[in-house]
């Protein structure tokens, strides 16, 4: 059983060929009926437009089945069931699972109750490898992996995604350089493990001091919902804002990169600047995530 | 054969049961809560704290009568006192010698730190950390415990 829980378990290979597969079906090479017959079942516990609806579509592309949750106030959830039980229900009607869920590790427990393979589409603050992988999609349509110099701005201690583009381009010896309002940085336990992957982290105040030198910029949105006291959000939401003026000067191949969806952090006028690949980066998420499903059900 | 030690020494010699040893000063107390031993239980103990000790400076040394320890709780001895030294007493005399070793694995014996981790939700779930060179790290959400580990104990 093939489940993906946390990219620091996929190796580089394995990764290459995710996004070779991912590169093939974007060019129109695939089998759309390559899953007819199968059922995917997409449990979110937690709000989610792109992941959802982009697992959705990437099953229906191969020719397999979608049923889902609903929402969480609707389902047995509601009732006091555990994620054990839903799941152990769940694998008697599908052939595989997708699951968000706001508690860390939910997805690696859920694996362990689960008769059917698990895709991690995100548990709280900790791992959403699909994220990654399109992520790295989209920075390898442009460029290669290998040694990039890549910022990350915002949210660095909440934000999922951060941690695993991080830990992922920590294979391909990638530069990391973070820029962070104060208390969101980098979990030391990921510092170190990067650290000890022999990644090179630098530390900065201000992004105009690195921006001129990247060729990724990867900016999180700061997020309400991970913050215990709202009383420390609002006094960091804000902090930063991508504008064109801030990136005026960066080198020809360089990409604003974001997750989505987007506050405040980039201001829409860099929407039209060509370095802006967030809404390319969402699409990619349907390639990817059939690749991804290739992987799990063939 | 070895009779009845002499009287004198700082803690009387036991019977039977375990003496552990070699504890690093101050984790006695600790010791005896990893192993579930407190006001309430009914084990007589013995417990010195601050002993002279040429290779360790200081240490801690915990007697238990008529209780023999077994390996799933020397294992967890040594999450806090990895440099200890069991001893088995009977009639006196040391029957066997257990070294602690850290396991590769710690299940249900440490709390994850990290409230939004599952492993502390309503689920049928056991903690379980692996045992790497920095600390305990969850398996669940990754979180590292590198220091207080004794803070965290079940």
């Amino acid at each position: 059983m093939h489940h993906i829980i946390s990219i620091r378990e996929v190796s580089r290979e394995e990764i290459d060929d995710i996004l070779d597969r991912a590169s093939a079906i974007d060019s129109g090479n695939f089998d759309s009926e390559a899953l007819k017959g199968k059922i995917l079942a997409n449990l979110f516990f937690e709000p989610s437009t792109r992941t959802q609806m982009s697992f959705a579509s990437a099953m229906m592309r191969l020719g397999g089945s979608v049923i889902s949750l609903g929402s969480v106030e609707a389902s047995s959830v509601a009732k006091g069931e555990t994620l054990a039980d839903t799941i152990r229900v769940v694998s008697g009607y599908a052939d595989a699972i997708v699951l968000r869920h706001p508690l860390e590790g939910a997805a690696r427990f859920a694996s362990e109750s689960a008769t059917i393979p698990v895709i991690n589409a995100g548990d709280g603050a900790g791992q959403h490898p699909s994220q990654t992988l399109l992520d790295l999609f989209t920075i390898r349509q442009s460029m290669s992996l290998e040694k990039i110099n890549i910022g990350f701005l915002g949210d660095l201690r909440y934000g999922r995604t951060a941690h695993s583009l991080a830990a992922a381009l920590s294979r391909y010896d990638a530069r990391i350089h973070t820029i962070t309002p104060k208390g969101l940085e980098l979990p030391p336990g990921l510092t170190e493990d990067l650290i000890e992957y022999g990644t090179d982290i630098v530390v900065h105040e201000h992004l105009e001091d690195v921006v001129e030198d990247l060729d990724v910029l990867y900016v999180t949105r700061i997020q309400r919902e991970r913050f215990p006291d709202p009383a420390d959000y609002a006094s960091i939401a804000s902090s930063y804002r991508v504008t064109p003026d801030v990136i005026r000067g960066v080198s020809d191949r360089f990409l604003l990169m974001h997750p989505l969806p987007r506050v405040d952090e980039i201001d829409p006028r860099v929407d039209a600047l060509p370095c802006a690949r967030y809404f390319e980066q969402s699409r990619n998420g349907v390639p990817v995530r059939m690749a991804m499903l290739q992987k799990v059900f063939l | 054969m070895k009779g009845k030690p002499e009287d004198g020494l700082l803690i009387s010699p036991i019977r039977n049961g375990t003496v552990i040893d070699h504890i690093a000063a101050g984790e006695g107390l600790p010791v005896l809560r990893i192993l579930g031993i407190t006001g309430r239980t009914t084990e007589e103990l013995s417990v010195a704290t601050n002993v002279e000790s040429r290779q360790m400076g200081k240490k801690d040394i915990v007697k238990i009568e008529n209780r023999e320890l077994v390996k799933e709780e020397v294992d967890r001895i040594s999450l806090i006192a990895p440099k200890a030294s069991i001893n088995i007493i009977r009639e006196y005399r040391v029957v066997q010698k257990i070294g602690v070793e850290i396991p590769s694995e710690v299940v249900g014996v440490i709390r994850c730190p990290n409230p939004a981790c599952i492993s502390n939700a309503n689920e049928p779930i056991r903690s379980l950390f692996a045992c790497q060179r920095r600390g305990y790290r969850c398996r669940y959400c990754d979180t590292m415990i590198t220091r207080d580990v004794g803070s965290y104990i079940v």
